[in-house]
């Protein structure tokens, strides 16, 4: 019988534990502080290749105090002595920057945060791990895997309408439930698959932990060969599975709707029709999950020439889309309509800085999490898409973006 | 063999509500033993030395962050026992010598239980409940104190 994908990757079949070189890891901020104390204190040398190690800043960053402007300078400062890949302050969400052009099809990622599921949009085994975990693999450049069972999710159809990947993500984590895909991986197939840009993939495999998922994968298509080209790569396709998987879902794109999930559970996606009218105090636009040049396109095409209603902040996912939709007048036409633009990293989403909620302050968010007090203590997340964001910030409630054009 | 009375929680509890975002900052361990759980119960923190956790399902969804387990550990919990677990935190707590096991059991606060992780099994409130090991890799960091430890003996 042939394998999934996962199990190729890994080499193994599910349930087996196998050890793995790691092709790319990478660590943020917080996760590297951490990860650097860990490392010293194994009191080992590195055996892994600086090169293929990223430490990315993006969480709190700028820093919000002395204490962590004094963690980071640390961390800085080992990084460039190591010779590791560096990304400092502005230069975006971590999990972006290693979306372009830092993980090929066939390679083992893994990232010190829970969202580096990620990656697997180009065909790569993607999956985070703590600290501790990361500075074993600092130290020997390879760790152990149980290989996972996958549940493979076959896509039809097209989204249509207002629908966009965000929602298929929010309807993929309500089906499934935030436990339902525990300890599995979520392989993607299907012609509907082939339909989805490469940014579609990103925001949808982002997800994939929402579930409880270890990784979450596409196959390497012509979508991923033009993508990744644009780096300079030239990439072999990968022969998607055709195999029996641990558990079958089949969705139609064309039944997709703009859904938005209210607090606390990522689960509990309803169609934005349920929610309409809720008034909301602030709307998010970033994240790693939707703080792509797309993204921000769709969100300026909805609110061009008209003015926002309540604060509304912007946070490019990366540098280079920050650059990308600066060239493209998209700054300029947000900015027009009242929204606060904030440097590329992850902003409020984990309720630290740019953007903390007062108690009771409800929000409208593009990211992938409303659990309680993540974004300040007492106050209220809805996730949704960028396109329901725009509408709901024209509006300054819940609002449906197929009813407000 | 590990014995602790229990605290019972609920389902799908995550590692935002084990250690909120905001006391991640610091080089300080015993800050996140103070306020661990202080957003689902902020009188937990202070009965749990000597304590088994026994939650409900999805126990530690949510990030990566290590501080998670770490915090009960810092509080005093000596075990966790969950139906399920989310993925990076199992890993997370073996590699930070916080012993967890999955099981479904029935118990209510103060319980006393009795943990024999080489056998695999549980008992408490005079019964006895079996799960399936951790794999020799896991137990060999357990027994090692951690995953830095664990290493530290290699190096
Ligand atoms: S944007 Fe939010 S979810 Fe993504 S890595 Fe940053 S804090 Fe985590």
């Amino acid at each position: 019988m042939s394998l999934t994908l996962t199990e190729r990757i890994l080499g193994g079949s599910a349930g087996e534990y196998v050890d793995r070189r790691v092709d790319r890891a990478y660590v943020h901020d917080g996760t590297g502080v951490l990860t650097l104390e860990a490392f010293r204190s194994m009191g080992v040398q590195a055996g892994m290749n600086p090169e293929q190690i990223s430490v990315l800043f993006d969480h709190i960053c700028p820093a919000n105090t002395g204490l962590t402007a004094d963690l980071q300078r640390e961390l800085r400062q080992y990084t460039r002595s190591a010779g590791m890949q560096f990304s400092d302050c502005g230069g975006g969400i971590c999990h972006q920057i290693m979306s372009e052009g830092r993980i090929l099809p066939g390679e083992v990622v893994v990232g010190a945060d829970s969202h580096s599921c990620t990656g697997g949009a180009f065909g790569a085994f993607a999956t985070g791990v703590g600290a501790t975990d990361m500075a074993a693999i600092w130290a020997s450049g390879e760790t152990w895997f149980r290989v996972p069972e996958t549940i493979g999710i076959t896509l039809e159809g097209r989204l249509s309408g207002a629908a966009e990947a965000k929602d298929l993500a929010l309807s993929v984590v309500s089906r499934l439930g935030m436990e339902g895909a525990t300890y599995c991986a979520l392989e993607y197939r299907g012609e509907g698959a082939a339909t989805l840009s490469m940014e579609d993939r990103l925001c949808i495999c982002n997800m994939g932990v929402e579930t409880g998922a270890k990784n979450a994968i596409f196959s390497a298509d012509l979508v991923c060969r033009e993508y990744l080209g644009s780096y300079g790569h030239s990439i072999d396709l990968q022969i998607p599975s055709d195999c029996s998987y641990h558990r079958e879902v089949t969705i139609d794109l064309d039944e997709i709707v703009p859904l938005v999930a209210p607090p606390h559970r990522v689960d509990s996606g309803k169609p934005v029709g349920d929610l309409a009218g809720t008034e909301v105090d602030q709307v998010l636009l970033g994240t790693c999950t939707n703080g792509r040049y797309s993204d921000l396109k769709r969100f300026a095409d909805i609110v061009r020439g008209r003015q926002v209603k309540v604060r509304t902040i912007v946070v490019p996912a990366s540098r280079d889309v920050l650059l990308q939709a600066t060239r493209d007048g998209i700054f300029t036409d947000l900015v027009a309509a009242g929204c606060t633009v904030v440097s590329p990293g992850c902003g409020p989403c984990l309720g630290m800085h740019n953007g903390v909620l007062g108690d009771s302050e409800v929000c409208l968010s593009t990211a992938n999490r409303n659990f309680k007090n993540r974004m300040g203590v007492g106050g209220l997340i809805y996730l949704a898409s960028p396109s329901t964001a725009a509408a709901t910030a024209l509006a300054g409630c819940i609002t449906d973006p197929e009813v407000q054009v | 063999m590990i014995t602790g009375q229990a605290i019972c929680l609920g389902p799908d509890i995550d590692t935002d509500l084990v250690i909120a975002g905001r006391y991640l900052r610091t080089k300080d361990r015993s800050v996140w033993g103070t306020h661990v759980f202080e957003d689902l119960d902020p009188s937990l923190a202070g009965r749990l030395s000597g304590a088994v956790i026994v939650a409900g399902r999805n126990f530690g969804c949510g990030s990566s962050r290590e501080q998670a387990p770490v915090a009960l550990r810092e509080a005093g919990v000596v075990g966790v026992i969950s139906p399920l677990f989310a993925r990076i935190f199992f890993r997370n707590a073996i590699n930070v010598g916080l012993p967890v096991l999955e099981a479904d059991l029935t118990c209510r606060d103060g319980d006393q239980i009795a943990i024999n992780l080489y056998e695999g099994v549980i008992e408490v409130a005079g019964a006895r409940y079996s799960f399936t090991p951790l794999s020799p890799r896991m137990r060999d960091i357990l027994d090692a104190g951690g995953l830095v430890p664990y290493w530290r003996g290699k190096a």
